[in-house]
């Protein structure tokens, strides 16, 4: 081995790099540690360089700070240099372009010095070139003018007899691959490629070169009369040869199968050569014991853009699969891991190609068999991919049942894989498995481990498990149970889809619609149950209560309060669509008719700061009034069936996934298309949405009752129930309690931040009114769509806090700012904070987060000033035990005097100074205003140093604001 | 292949190799983002992952990270040793190679990956044959620097006067 010549005199550069570099660990890579005395000399000159480097290094580049002057120094001197009147010679050329090129690689800009790397190409020193081609590979500028410059210099290499200038122009156009340089070398490319005096390395080159030109245009490659000579070169004695000659081929052959059709049979006996030879008779193209791997990986994948060969060749290729079966069973001839990795990416590409032509039910069931060998290796490697190529084996008829035995380990590998991407690859398996005979367990088994799932796949899962149930369901009972324990079990993740389409189905299917009735009235008993639950809940027994109405368990009248008791605890698009329900119990049970007219006559409806529901109450109390009992009928008729079509479901999971990995399940290999991938299904309703959900429904009596038959297009309101109820609420982000509390004594700042959202809040407060402006910043590059913020207020607080806002536009734009305005006006006083609601599409994946609201009953506090006599004389006067509320607590932050006026200040009340006797003592007044009354307020807070405690004193003349603002304000300090 | 980095267990990039297209934005930003994918993931877990529609072949080697990007149909296993493969190379080229080796020596790191790598694809998959082109370079250069430029060497020499040089080595 030459020495590698540090020597030519770039230690400028590394004195340079190791200025900048910190310490950076002197370890070997390992694993293929070779003895000393086999060290050349620059790794001893770094040796001996290391401790006086580091030493250097540590003092001079603490800091990124450091690096960044470090190497703007640098930089100005070599633009300096470059500028300079003295012509520079090749050797300082070569330098401060490499020193160029370094600072590059350690990720800074550079905008200079493509003129001088360029130069660099047309030296005839072999170091002062290959610096060049290599800036310009790493640096590539589309520079017009430059690459003309650069294409000249490559010309005269590629003309040179030199073999090295010759490969290092070759790599060049295979490393910047431009359309220009297609432009200018695919024409000659192909030449260098099969002529008969190129050498060996040029011709590996020029394949290369011309695949990568390939992939960037297409159109400037055409294939000529050279295509038959480069399917020959899988006959080239040389194996290098063949190994790049195989790749350009699998490439062109992918578009143009009929002109390398024969490469197909060269590539046969290639692969046959090599299976069969022993492992010492390719010398260095064995390694660890495998012929060839590369190159037979290669020529596997050739033959899978062909179909299965005709007969004669057939033979041969059977043989050889099937001595690579044989191969993969013997003993490994060596224990080293990459033996066994080179020998199974041979297996696993067979398999590939067994799995490909799907004709050979021997070859089919042999390499399952074996890949279930793999699905208890103790290599995480190879149970991963051998999880990965089944998938594909179940979707084949021949293997399907083979795959199926293997059911057991792979429902352990989803309890036992500590890597979740393994065990992602088993839930992939089980659902390509799964059929009518094992749907029972597959489903359990999945609804089981959705308990303890990682975040990141619950919703793939539950869409799976969604559509496995539905497919495969005999008995519609058990799809319905299936999907309500999907419900219980993840509600969250549970997306709309998947719950339009259980009402789909039971709309369809009259025979499961009493079982649904009864068990979703059942579920809703549970005292705690997800909003998705209260939907489907609010919408079976609104179409079909009237089933299980004749037990008195279930009367009209414990329906419509087990559905009310859930009210108001849900989002506006559930109390939407509950509203619905109620107007649909006026047609089915009259006798409750008063009780649902009274709740929707009640303020909280009518008066709903919302507009959806206030017009739903309006309009639904109006027609249980006015209309008659055949109208009412008609337009509140029971849904009639939903047309039958794809799932929306399988279409949400293949959007997903993208294509392929759905394929098990569809039939055979379809094509893949971007129609699948296209939007989601809108609501189940076949009367789509409605463009304005205030049609006149008042108009009703005078419209002609609709035909049975297709739901009624006009006053699409009853139908359109979905159109603006996507999934539920997200329960609070994290860190959300934190930030509220933060927002108690301030009225700026960032309320939540993700990846994707931020939200930042404004306010301002003036007696008992208030304006909040929030802002939404997109913080990614995509749109968001379907951006939909909602404001979501309990009953108590939405009687005690009026909320008024317009929606804002549903597009956010990559980077833009929205901005939404809230009118706060505080009725009465109030302890609970709004929610804010945000639910959005973004790539795909639908995104919901909630936040509460700082919106804090001391907002609502005008500072009155007063004297110590005045204060006191009050105090006094506020000392029945209802007004005083006290707490005593730890500090939580460092208890400093100046942060906790600012605090007491920015609270909303007086701070009072010379009042209280003790100085180390805060006192505070204020007035609390609302619509109706106005609160005086007094506090007091008494720190003690000692004990890190504090006494929170509030006086005030009603006991809940007492309460409300003692916690708030306890929690600050 | 789409793309190889090599980093350090600190995420310091070490090499990059980008066979496809990409602004140095867009470069950047999935730099950053499987440095710490990678980094993230326990010693024992596999060394495949699916990212965005690629999958990722990565595999340490002490401080070193190298980490390919393949396409839907490529082999995971035959990545897993293209990257071993590079690594023996190094090995073999700079004599028990350490991360330091490679940051000194970053063009030569280049150099050999373009040897063995071109385009994306396997070029060259002996390690004589590999080694043989990289040698002949070095001895090329030493050859100028002897010599001078002027006289720049026909194939014939150059292979004559490494015979001799070979044969001294080997004494």
């Amino acid at each position: 081995m030459p020495a590698v010549s540090k020597g030519d005199g770039m230690r400028g550069l590394a004195v340079f790099i190791s200025d900048i570099r910190n310490w950076l660990g002197n370890t070997w890579l390992g694993g293929c540690r070779r003895s000393a005395n086999h060290r050349s000399g620059p790794a001893k000159a770094l040796g001996e360089l290391m401790t006086w480097w580091t030493l250097y290094s540590r003092l001079m580049c603490k800091s990124k700070e450091a690096e960044i002057k470090r190497i703007n120094k640098e930089l100005a001197n070599i633009r300096s240099k470059f500028k300079g009147d003295k012509a520079l010679d090749g050797y300082s050329k070569k330098k401060y372009v490499c020193k160029l090129l370094f600072i590059f690689l350690l990720g800074h800009d550079i905008d200079f010095g493509h003129m001088e790397a360029v130069n660099l190409l047309s030296s005839n020193r072999y170091t002062e070139k290959q610096i060049g081609y290599l800036f310009i590979s790493v640096l590539v500028n589309s520079n017009s003018e430059l690459i003309r410059l650069i294409n000249n210099a490559i010309k005269n290499d590629l003309a040179s007899r030199n073999p090295t200038f010759m490969g290092l122009a070759l790599h060049c156009i295979a490393n910047v691959g431009s359309r220009e340089m297609a432009e200018a070398f695919a024409g000659e490319i192909p030449k260098i490629l099969v002529a008969g005096d190129t050498m060996d390395s040029a011709k590996q080159s020029a394949a290369l070169c011309l695949l990568r030109l390939y992939r960037t245009s297409p159109h400037l490659v055409p294939t000529g009369d050279w295509a038959s000579r480069v399917v020959h070169l899988l006959n080239d004695q040389h194996l290098g040869v063949v190994t790049a000659a195989t790749s350009l081929i699998t490439t062109l052959a992918q578009k143009n199968p009929e002109e390398f059709k024969t490469s197909v049979s060269l590539a046969v006996s290639r692969l046959s050569r090599i299976v069969t030879s022993a492992s010492t008779d390719l010398q260095d193209y064995t390694y660890y014991f495998v012929p060839a791997p590369w190159l037979s990986v290669k020529l596997l994948r050739l033959l899978q853009c062909y179909p299965p060969p005709d007969p004669a060749v057939r033979g041969r290729l059977t043989e050889c699969l099937e001595t690579i079966l044989n191969k993969a069973q013997e003993p490994p001839k060596s224990k080293k891991v990459q033996h066994s990795n080179a020998k199974n990416a041979v297996l696993f590409e067979a398999i590939s190609l067994i799995i490909h032509h799907d004709s050979e039910p021997n070859l089919l069931v042999r390499a399952c068999n074996q890949l279930g060998q793999f699905l208890q290796h103790r290599e995480t490697n190879l149970r991963y991919l051998a999880l990965e190529s089944m998938c594909a084996l179940a979707s084949s008829e021949f293997s399907h049942e083979a795959v199926k035995t293997h059911i057991e380990t792979v429902i352990a590998a989803l309890k036992t894989e500590r890597d979740v991407s393994v065990r992602q690859r088993a839930v992939d398996l089980l659902y390509a498995m799964c059929d009518r005979s094992n749907a029972q367990q597959i489903v359990a088994e999945m609804l089981s481990y959705l308990e303890t799932a990682d975040y990141s796949i619950r919703e793939e899962i539950v869409l799976k498990v969604a559509i496995l149930a539905e497919k495969y369901a005999v008995d519609y009972t058990w799809y319905v149970d299936t999907i309500l324990n999907l419900i219980r079990v993840a509600g969250d993740y549970v997306s709309e889809e998947v719950w339009y389409r259980v009402i789909q189905i039971v709309i369809n299917r009259d025979d499961v619609q009493g079982y649904a009735a009864k068990t979703v009235f059942e579920s809703l008993q549970a005292p705690a149950c997800h909003e998705n639950l209260v939907k489907v809940g609010g919408y079976i027994l609104g179409e079909f209560g009237n089933l299980i109405a004749g037990d008195p368990r279930s009367s009209p009248l414990v329906q419509f309060n087990l559905l009310h008791s859930k009210f108001h605890l849900c989002s506006v698009p559930t109390r939407a669509l509950l509203l619905s329900t109620y107007i649909k119990f006026v047609n089915l049970f009259p006798e409750v008719k008063p009780t649902i007219q009274d709740v929707l006559r009640s303020d909280s409806q009518l008066r709903n700061a919302d507009a959806e529901l206030q017009q739903r109450a309006v309009e639904y109390l109006r027609l249980s009034t006015v209309a008659s009992t055949d109208i009412l009928a008609t337009v509140l008729e029971e849904m009639p069936p939903f047309p039958e079509r794809e799932s929306s479901i399988l279409a949400k999971l293949k959007k997903k996934k993208g294509p392929g990995t759905v394929m098990g399940l569809e039939e055979g290999k379809r094509e893949r298309g971007p129609d699948i991938n296209g939007g989601p299904e809108p609501a189940p309703a076949s009367a789509t949405s409605t463009p304005s959900p205030s049609a006149d429904l008042l108009g009703l009596g005078a419209v002609p009752p609709a035909p049975a038959g297709p739901p009624p297009s006009s006053g699409g309101l009853l139908v359109d129930v979905f159109s603006d109820s996507p999934s539920a609420v997200a329960p609070l982000a994290p860190g959300s309690e934190d930030n509220f509390a933060r927002f108690v004594c301030k009225n700026n700042g960032v309320l939540f931040e993700n990846q994707l959202l931020q939200i930042g809040l404004k306010s301002e407060f003036r007696q008992n009114l208030g304006r909040m402006f929030i802002f939404y910043g997109n913080k990614t590059s995509t749109q968001f769509l379907n951006f939909t913020p909602t404001l979501i207020c309990s009953d108590d607080l939405q009687a005690n806090l009026s909320l008024q806002t317009k929606p804002v536009d549903p597009t956010v734009d990559g980077g833009a700012q929205v901005q939404q305005v809230v009118n706060i006006e505080c009725v009465s006083d109030f302890t609970e904070a709004p929610v804010l609601n945000i639910q959005f599409r973004y790539g795909g994946t639908f995104q919901n987060v909630s936040v509460k609201l700082p919106i804090t009953l001391n907002k609502f506090f005008q500072p009155t000033e007063m004297a110590s006599q005045d204060f006191f004389q009050r105090w006094k006067q506020l000392s029945s035990p209802q007004q005083e509320v006290q707490n005593i607590f730890k500090a939580k932050h460092p208890m400093d005097t100046e942060i906790t006026k600012a605090k007491i200040i920015g609270f909303g009340s007086a701070l009072l100074e010379e009042v209280d006797p003790n100085p180390a003592n805060f006192v505070g007044a204020g007035i609390i205003h609302t619509r109706t009354t106005q609160i005086g307020c007094l506090l007091r807070l008494e720190p003690n140093l000692q004990a890190q405690m504090y006494r929170l004193t509030l006086r005030t003349s009603k006991e809940t604001v007492s309460q409300r603002l003692c916690a708030l304000l306890s929690e600050q300090f | 292949m789409q793309f190889m980095l090599l980093f350090s267990r600190q995420g310091k990039l070490r090499l990059q190799k980008w066979y496809v297209p990409l602004s140095d934005k867009e470069k950047k930003k999935i730099t950053r983002e499987l440095v710490q994918t990678v980094l993230a993931r326990k010693p024992k877990m596999c060394s495949f992952l699916e990212w965005r529609d690629l999958k990722i072949v990565y595999k340490r080697y002490a401080s070193l990270y190298f980490c390919c990007a393949i396409e839907d149909q490529d082999n995971e296993l035959i990545t897993l040793e293209i990257i071993h493969r590079y690594v023996e190379l190094l090995d073999k080229y700079f004599g028990s190679v350490c991360e330091l080796d490679i940051i000194f020596n970053f063009e030569k790191a280049y150099f050999i990956l373009d040897e063995f790598l071109l385009g994306g694809e396997v070029q060259e998959t002996s390690k004589k044959n590999v080694l043989k082109a990289i040698e002949q370079a070095d001895l090329l250069q030493e050859f100028q620097e002897v010599l001078g430029v002027s006289r720049n060497p026909s194939p014939d020499t150059l292979s004559h006067v490494m015979n001799i040089l070979m044969s001294q080595c080997t004494k």
